[in-house]
């Protein structure tokens, strides 16, 4: 049984609490986490691919997989790397139901808003838009099979 | 590299005394962000307000506040009073020939806008040429590409060197008596390049065409004349020099405006109004349709009034030791790439790291209470022109110091050393 999305939010945020509120530490421990994500494939860095709306380029590529979705995903800013790993790792292999419905209270709780300023919150913002568009497609493909 | 201001001949620290003393005018400099003292580094963006400044604006609205120029209650008067003396403190600052010269307007790019499409429309038909030069901001592009679009008429670029210089050559070149308007930036926003204005102005008007001077990123840093310049037109903004956001100013020849056909349309702009026919006020106020900004005007004149009571020379003076400094100690950081080495710079430090995207280091800096500006600066085909997408940069301003280059500098090393691998 994978984890739940609200059980990988709150493992989030134990992890960060960790860093007291410093930001510096947070910044580097975001880019340590977008460097365990796995490399994305050159032939997958399209345009068609890159989420509008931030200053860096953001890559989110689908893969479903039965009735649920894996997200595959790169950035050529370090920082907005670990930040679309935190949300693969959310969404990775949740129904597509679960991800249109998820409450994403840990962006608060770790303080994401406070820290990354609107710029950046807002291309966040755009990166989980874009993953619950997918997961739309998503699920009117599966309820189209039925 | 670090000649690079070494060629100006006075490149001297004004005293930590004489800085202390600036620093104590400006409140916003005395804060905390994320835990750090604040290094504010983003003054070719915005620069900081003086108390002056501030308290202006508020004296304005809890004193003199009403409608200008119509008036006839003392309030008003007192209003108008205010909002001319700007005005004439500009006409000062400027060294234009008279305050019917200066038009206020939102800022450069409404001041750029307004050449466009008043001069512009009546004076640009098809087959003529406009030319920009290639380190433009968006705003000394875009209008000139509409007004191209609108007219027929085409737009010439002047390319510039691996140093970000305009290579006045190809400029040359360019000009010919199709020629009807060129529009340069006297200070580059992104690399920093003071432009040979003067050269510009006397090769355009030998073949009869009029220049307009984005004087934005210069207002605050250069002494400027624009009858010495002999330019047709100069903007800039107010925010950009110690002084309030969404004021700016057009300068230009009387015998220009004169011609030229209002911009906006509304009440203060016309000399006389029937359902028939509609007459026109004289200049400036024949561009200044509406209410205007009136408290900001009337705040902006605290800001000249400050840069004055220091002056242009001490503060170019700071600024440029500032930036050879900031140069010599950037380039030690390993992987460090200045872009924008021209001989005359005004302080603008732009940079690029190996393997570390702009976008980091701004945000890894602001972690550190540092202020900087990333990206493409409105200048898409500059970048284009380096084949990078954007740059990190820091711009100084008289009020800021050594030290503050220093903790930059150290933010930075720690940033590289943890970055690259």
């Amino acid at each position: 049984m994978p984890e739940t999305i609200k059980e990988i939010q709150d493992e989030i945020i134990e992890e960060f609490s960790m860093l007291d509120g410093d930001q510096e530490m947070t910044n580097f421990y975001i880019m340590e986490l977008g460097q365990k994500l796995p490399e994305l494939e050159e032939e997958n860095k399209t345009e068609d691919n890159i989420i509008k709306g931030c200053q860096s380029k953001v890559w989110v590529v689908p893969v479903p997989e039965g009735e649920r979705l894996n997200f595959k995903a790169d950035s050529n800013s370090a920082i907005t790397k670990g930040l679309v790993s935190l949300l693969v790792r959310i969404f990775n292999h949740q129904k597509a139901e679960d991800i249109l419905n998820a409450d994403l209270y840990f962006i608060d709780k770790i303080g994401m808003n406070r820290f990354i300023g609107t710029q950046r919150s807002n291309g966040f913002g755009a990166m989980i838009k874009q993953i619950r568009l997918f997961a739309l497609v998503q699920k009117d493909r599966i309820e189209a099979t039925k | 590299m670090s000649s690079i201001s070494a060629q100006h001949s006075d490149t001297t620290f004004a005293s930590s005394f004489e800085v202390q003393k600036i620093r104590e005018m400006f409140p916003i400099l005395h804060q905390e962000v994320n835990g750090k003292p604040l290094v504010y580094f983003d003054n070719a963006a915005t620069t900081q307000k003086p108390q002056s400044v501030i308290d202006a604006l508020n004296h304005y609205y809890t004193h003199d506040n009403a409608n200008i120029h119509r008036g006839i209650h003392t309030l008003a008067e007192r209003a108008t009073a205010a909002f001319e003396e700007t005005r004439q403190a500009i006409q000062a600052f400027l060294g234009a020939r008279e305050p019917e010269e200066i038009i206020f307007t939102k800022g450069t790019t409404d001041s750029i806008n307004l050449v466009a499409h008043s001069f512009g429309k009546a004076n640009v038909k098809e087959g003529d040429e406009i030319i920009i030069s290639a380190m433009e901001h968006h705003s000394n592009i875009v209008p000139w590409q509409i007004l191209c679009e609108d007219k027929g008429a085409k737009l010439k670029v002047i390319p510039v060197n691996e140093q970000g210089e305009i290579l006045i050559d190809e400029y040359q070149k360019l000009l010919s008596e199709k020629t009807k308007l060129v529009s340069v930036v006297y200070a580059s926003n992104s690399l920093g390049t003071i432009n040979p204005v003067k050269e510009i102005v006397d090769l355009a008007h030998s073949y009869g065409a009029v220049v307009v001077l984005d004087g934005a990123q210069a207002s605050a840093h250069l002494e400027i004349d624009v009858q010495e310049l002999n330019c047709d037109f100069f903007a800039l903004s107010a925010h950009k020099m110690y002084g309030p956001t969404g004021v700016g100013v057009l300068y230009g020849k009387r015998r220009l405006l004169e011609k030229m056909p209002p911009y906006q349309a509304g009440g203060e702009m016309i000399s006389n109004v029937s359902f028939e026919k509609t007459t026109y006020n004289d200049i400036p106020y024949k561009f200044e349709a509406g209410t205007p900004n009136i408290a900001d005007v009337v705040a902006f004149k605290q800001a000249i009034d400050f840069i004055q009571s220091i002056g242009k020379a001490k503060i170019q003076a700071h600024e440029q030791a500032l930036l050879a400094y900031a140069h010599q100690q950037l380039e030690q950081i390993p992987g460090l790439k200045i872009i924008g080495t021209a001989r005359e710079k005004v302080s603008v430090a732009s940079f690029v790291i190996d393997q570390v995207f702009h976008f980091d280091i701004g945000q890894m800096l602001d972690a550190r209470g540092i202020a900087i500006r990333t990206g493409h600066h409105c200048t898409q085909p500059l970048m284009d022109r380096y084949g990078i997408e954007g740059t990190a940069r820091a711009s100084f301003s008289v009020y800021n110091t050594k030290e503050e280059i220093d903790n930059l500098v150290e933010g930075l090393s720690k940033i590289v050393k943890m970055m690259r691998k």
